[in-house]
């Protein structure tokens, strides 16, 4: 543990829900927890709350660190804590491992009480908009009636969306960063090779890897590199690694195997997050990012969602992002303009591609910073 | 405040809908919201002056107005403002087209090259003029599309724009009103279609 700014040592909490969750798919969940972590404190007036939302292989552990001897901070630690753009001192920071995630809320991993057996492929398709019915629960359960802010990357930035539509009384600022109203049918695709790699892993078995004492390891592996070659640009990948070579040669007349430095690092990749994450939860994850579509219900205008929406917006994007490209982000900067809502919209010069999101890229902190003491500077 | 746009804060009607095209450090519309209560988007293309603008509590949009405007609505806004900006733009022509298709009204406000002294500079010196209120050389300067109050008029003619107000800057303002194209340093114009 280190930094004199981190809002130091943190301990995840465990809410949990009796009423019935009514769910898109048409299932019903009838009792879930959540998992959540919260960093500074609650006014008395209950204005300063903000949540984080999580993206793919995010969880709760969004700032500070869980003990002294753990090494690496919270997902978000650049921007949460206090003095940060997020300011713990000032905001009062909710972050939580969604619903059908495996950090500790109810998925795939966990105990179906009604079987008493592992959920695994049975946990129901949650999509973004139960997500944010959950996290309203979970906004009930810290009395929190209206958040400051709704914040999220990527498929956080989804329910960030998705709450100004679906609660617009109960936000007040709307924050997008690297997002998309929906995903590109190139995004999808990059997701089912993921899927693939992970079902047709011969340890998969149908998503019963738990109960027969397996893992489908190489197939989370596989689909996380896929997803990491991604999240990143040409250039970031090209300054990282360039054709750097691990081992072996490549010189006339030595015949040596090679390993360039971008595949240990990818393999390397790989592997952590096969033994950190649940395959079923992975699948699950990428269909609720497959299926999100803020206008669904609006006959696919988007301007008519918007159009129901009280938040004031900040549409965030990045220059190099070609998974979440500047152009999507402008699309939500546009129907929310053409919708007659408030919004900003940065694009932020950075090589980082879609990782820049989560990277201390100083002028994407100094937006958020001024965006942030303006909101305080409006509600507190 | 600049004078151009002390200017042009006497023409917006208060609670308009105003849109200003490279809005800067966000100066202008946060002194219009608090005297006139208009609801302000800003258009803006320098991270600088955007950061500004958000921390002010200005609603901004990076955008480059020359790329085009076809993201805004007809008619969306009740003025729409481009203060000091004609002059950068590579298309100045379809800009002034856009702001009156998206706005009831166009405040233009831009540097008056047929000002004495730049005639002066001009003819005297044989250089191209550089002043206080044009301090680039030619060859950096972001002005590639100097123009003239008569040219203005002008191009408002061709394109069947209406004048509605015209107030001009000068050293002396009485010249300025009077021989507008010879003394005054700023042109401010109101327009419609």
């Amino acid at each position: 543990m280190s930094e004199h700014n981190s809002v130091g040592i943190v301990s995840p909490q465990t809410a949990h829900f009796d009423a019935p969750l009514a769910l898109a798919c048409g299932k019903t969940l009838n009792e879930f927890d959540l998992v959540y972590e919260t960093y500074g404190e609650l006014n008395a007036q209950r204005t300063n709350a903000i949540l984080i939302c999580h993206a793919l292989s995010g969880h709760h552990h969004a700032a500070g660190y869980h003990s002294e001897s753990e090494t690496k901070p919270g997902w978000w630690d650049t921007c949460i804590g206090p003095g940060k753009p997020i300011d713990t001192n000032v905001y009062f920071v909710v972050s939580l491992n969604n619903l059908g995630g495996c950090h500790g809320s109810t998925g795939p991993t966990s105990i179906n009480s009604e079987t008493g057996k592992l959920w695994g492929p049975d946990f129901p398709q949650v999509r973004v908009s139960d997500w944010v019915n959950s996290q309203a629960a979970l906004a009930d359960h810290l009395g929190i009636d209206i958040w400051a802010a709704v914040i999220g990357g990527s498929l956080g930035g989804m329910q960030a969306m998705q709450w100004s539509v679906q609660y617009p009384e109960r936000l007040r600022y709307c924050l997008i960063i690297a997002s998309a109203m929906d995903l590109s049918a190139q995004n999808i695709a990059f997701n089912e090779i993921a899927r693939q790699a992970i079902q047709s892993d011969p340890n998969f078995c149908a998503g019963h890897y738990r109960e027969r004492e397996t893992n489908p390891s190489q197939g989370l592996a596989l689909a996380r590199m896929v997803g990491h070659v991604t999240y990143l640009s040409d250039d970031a990948m090209a300054n990282k690694f360039g054709r750097d070579i691990r081992s072996g040669s490549i010189e006339h007349n030595i015949d040596q195997e090679v390993e360039f430095q971008v595949e240990s690092y990818l393999r390397y990749q790989g592997s952590q997050f096969s033994t950190a994450f649940d395959a079923n939860t992975y699948i699950l994850m990428t269909r609720a990012l497959d299926y999100f579509d803020i206008a669904a219900d609006f006959n696919g205008d988007p301007v008519k969602a918007f159009a129901t929406t009280k938040a004031q917006f900040l549409v965030v994007s990045f220059s190099t992002d070609w998974r979440f490209s500047p152009r999507r982000s402008r699309e939500i900067t546009n129907a929310l303009i053409a919708a007659n809502r408030p919004v900003s919209y940065a694009e932020i010069e950075a090589a980082e591609g879609h990782d820049a999101f989560l990277m201390p890229i100083p002028r994407y902190l100094d937006v958020l910073r001024a965006y942030l003491g303006r909101i305080a500077e409006d509600l507190l | 405040m600049r004078l151009d746009l002390t200017q042009i804060k006497q023409w917006i009607p208060q609670e308009a809908k105003v849109l200003d095209l490279g809005c800067g450090d966000g100066e202008f519309l946060a002194n219009l919201r608090d005297t006139h209560k208009v609801q302000g988007l800003g258009l803006e293309i320098d991270p600088d002056n955007i950061t500004q603008a958000l921390a002010k509590g200005i609603d901004v949009v990076e955008q480059n107005m020359d790329k085009g405007l076809d993201n805004f609505p007809d008619q969306s806004f009740d003025v729409v403002v481009m203060a000091h900006a004609l002059q950068v733009l590579h298309y100045p022509d379809k800009v002034l087209d856009e702001m009156l298709r998206i706005g009831r009204e166009g405040i233009v406000t831009f540097p008056n090259f047929a000002h004495w002294r730049c005639r002066v500079h001009l003819s005297t010196r044989g250089r191209m003029p550089v002043s206080k209120f044009m301090p680039h050389s030619w060859y950096d300067t972001p002005n590639i599309h100097f123009c003239t109050v008569k040219d203005f008029e002008a191009l408002c003619r061709q394109k069947g724009f209406k004048i509605k107000r015209r107030e001009m800057v000068g050293e002396t303002s009485w010249l300025a009103r009077t021989w507008p194209n010879l003394f005054a340093t700023t042109a401010i114009f109101k327009i419609t279609r």
